[in-house]
């Protein structure tokens, strides 16, 4: 559980982050989502002491963050940015190990987490330990970054436009990454970007920021349909706010007993991904199918609209 | 700047080593330089141990630059020496800017003749590149490979330690071979205050009217330099595959 309690930082005359305070809740991913100079990565970075706020305070289970020497704060905080800041006179397995280092872990202790973490990231370590930053592609350049992050195992992980330099594609399946890693290591996740799809397809909790203030922090259908300023609705644009709304539920959250005719669409499938599917197959319903490939249930079209609207 | 290739290499440490022990195997090629029977080769003492002089006295100067010159280097970019810039600055400068013969003609009076006045002369010309590439190593790490450093818990001694000063050790390499070139060619005029070193050959020749003497002296400091600078830049190299990526 993070508390942040009226947190305020100044620089001389201009406000960058203006009382701002939030509760997150702990193994969830938050999303701090604004326009440039929304004061979103300033307060990102007033969690781990990157920047000392002028006013508030930040509690971490209930600790007040100032309690100790910021540097040993930083060691229990993952931390990944845009740019991944790699160490580049390192190796991987090297950059990999700094913040278990810092924390003394002994060499074997060190080599057996870096090998985990690289199997987790898909990165073969026969393969890629050794190597040196500059001879990764984007992707893996990315995926070494939150690994560095997630080293130590910290409860929290910070990323500052962590998907901001890759390509849409790399940039899906690095998305799909830290969902899983989420899952699999029960982390608090907070993010900071600019992209509403990228909250919305991230966040359990998304934090809308304009200059300096805190003006919504909700779960996303809420965004959508009860959005607390214009700024939000703005943000998350009027055109297709019902396919947004789809595009948070998953077929297997409202799948029915029964079945359809026609090809399967897996429980994971978003609703607007299922619509689009049956939209142009000329279809009004589909079966439901789990991970597995078991049919869980069948999933029919007027369901679906009935989602889409604000009354529901 | 390309590397010098092996065999060129091989030539000038033969040349050079060649020349120090066994001088007189050059005797019929500077003789023609002398019109009236004067010795073609050097013999008023020992090449080797002007070789050796000369060397030490580079070497000791340009370790002494060296660690002052990082040491300054490191301080005026942490945030409490930030203000100290300009004016180490401009000490550095007048280090470089003020001829070292005139460094050699105030120190004389101060520690009397002999190498120390050279020592005091080639460290204080010897500063201004160090520190010059110290600082624009140092400044010239990314700024999200700092911030990097500082997110993952480092404290601002460990970031110089690990991640600054390796950053800048190519650039502070090169200062220092600048540095040891320079004074391999400047130390030859502290055999005007009786430093032992290859300018006693040049000087030498001048007094005598001998040319041979001159251009002797001169070939075995161009060869000396050109080899040290070699040998740095060997050491150089070490750090290469690491900082190729920025």
């Amino acid at each position: 559980m993070i508390t942040i309690e009226r947190i305020c930082k100044r620089y001389d005359l201009t406000t960058v982050v203006d009382d701002v305070s939030m509760l997150i809740e702990p193994r969830t991913i938050t999303v701090i989502v604004g326009t440039s100079g929304s004061g979103k990565s300033t307060l990102l970075r007033m969690i781990n002491r990157l920047v000392e706020p002028t006013s508030g305070r930040v509690l971490i289970d209930g600790k007040d963050t100032r309690k100790e020497p910021a540097h040993l704060l930083r060691r229990r905080i993952g931390y990944a940015i845009q740019g991944l800041g790699l160490f580049p006179h390192r190796t991987v397995a090297d950059n990999i190990a700094t913040v278990p280092r810092l924390l003394g872990w002994d060499d074997a202790r060190v080599r057996a987490r870096v090998n985990e973490l690289l199997e987790v990231f898909q990165l073969d370590p026969a393969a890629y330990a050794a190597k040196f930053p500059h001879e990764l592609s984007g992707g893996q350049q990315q995926r070494v970054g939150v690994a560095r992050a997630l080293a130590a195992g910290p409860n929290v992980l910070l990323m500052d436009e962590p998907f901001g330099a890759l390509d849409p594609i790399i940039r899906s399946k690095a998305q799909d990454d830290l969902l899983d890693i989420q899952r699999r290591f029960g982390t608090t996740v907070i993010v900071v970007t600019h992209d509403m799809d990228e909250a919305f397809r991230l966040g359990d909790r998304v934090a809308v920021m304009s200059q300096g203030r805190l003006l919504q922090h909700d779960r996303p259908e809420a965004l959508i349909t009860k959005p607390a300023d214009p700024f939000v609705s703005q943000l998350i644009g009027s055109g297709d706010k019902s396919l947004k709304l789809l595009s948070l539920t998953t077929a297997g959250e409202i799948a029915e007993p029964g079945s359809a005719d026609g090809p399967a669409v897996t429980s994971s499938t978003s609703l607007r991904d299922v619509l689009a599917e049956l939209v142009w197959r000329g279809a009004s319903a589909a079966t439901v199918v789990g991970p597995d490939g078991v049919a869980i249930g069948h999933i029919k079209l007027a369901s679906i609209l009935a989602h889409g609207r604000q009354a529901s | 700047m390309k590397p010098i290739s092996l065999g060129v290499r091989l030539l000038v440490l033969g040349l050079l080593v060649a020349f120090l022990v066994a001088p007189q195997m050059f005797a019929p090629l500077f003789a023609p330089l002398n019109d009236y029977g004067a010795p073609a080769i050097y013999d008023q003492g020992n090449l080797l141990s002007l070789a050796i002089s000369h060397l030490l006295t580079v070497i000791a100067a340009a370790a002494a630059s060296t660690v002052i010159a990082v040491a300054l280097g490191i301080f005026v970019t942490r945030p409490a020496g930030a203000q100290f810039l300009p004016l180490s600055r401009t000490l550095v400068n007048v280090g470089q800017t003020f001829p070292p013969v005139a460094v050699l003609a105030v120190a004389v009076p101060l520690v009397g003749f002999g190498q120390a006045p050279t020592l005091i002369a080639l460290f204080a010309y010897g500063l201004l590149p160090i520190f010059e590439n110290t600082i624009a190593g140092l400044e010239g790490a990314p700024r999200t490979v700092l911030e990097a450093a500082d997110g993952m818990g480092m404290s601002p001694a460990q970031r110089l330690r690990e991640v600054e000063l390796p950053l800048a050790m190519p650039l502070i390499l090169e200062g220092v071979r600048l540095s040891l070139v320079i004074n391999v060619g400047t130390a030859t005029i502290g055999s005007t205050v009786a430093a032992k070193g290859f300018g006693e050959v040049i000087i030498a020749g001048l007094l005598s009217n001998n040319n041979a003497f001159v251009l002797q002296g001169g070939l075995v400091t161009g060869l000396m330099a050109i080899a040290l600078y070699d040998g740095m830049r060997l050491l150089e190299q070490r750090y290469v595959p690491a900082t190729r990526a920025a």
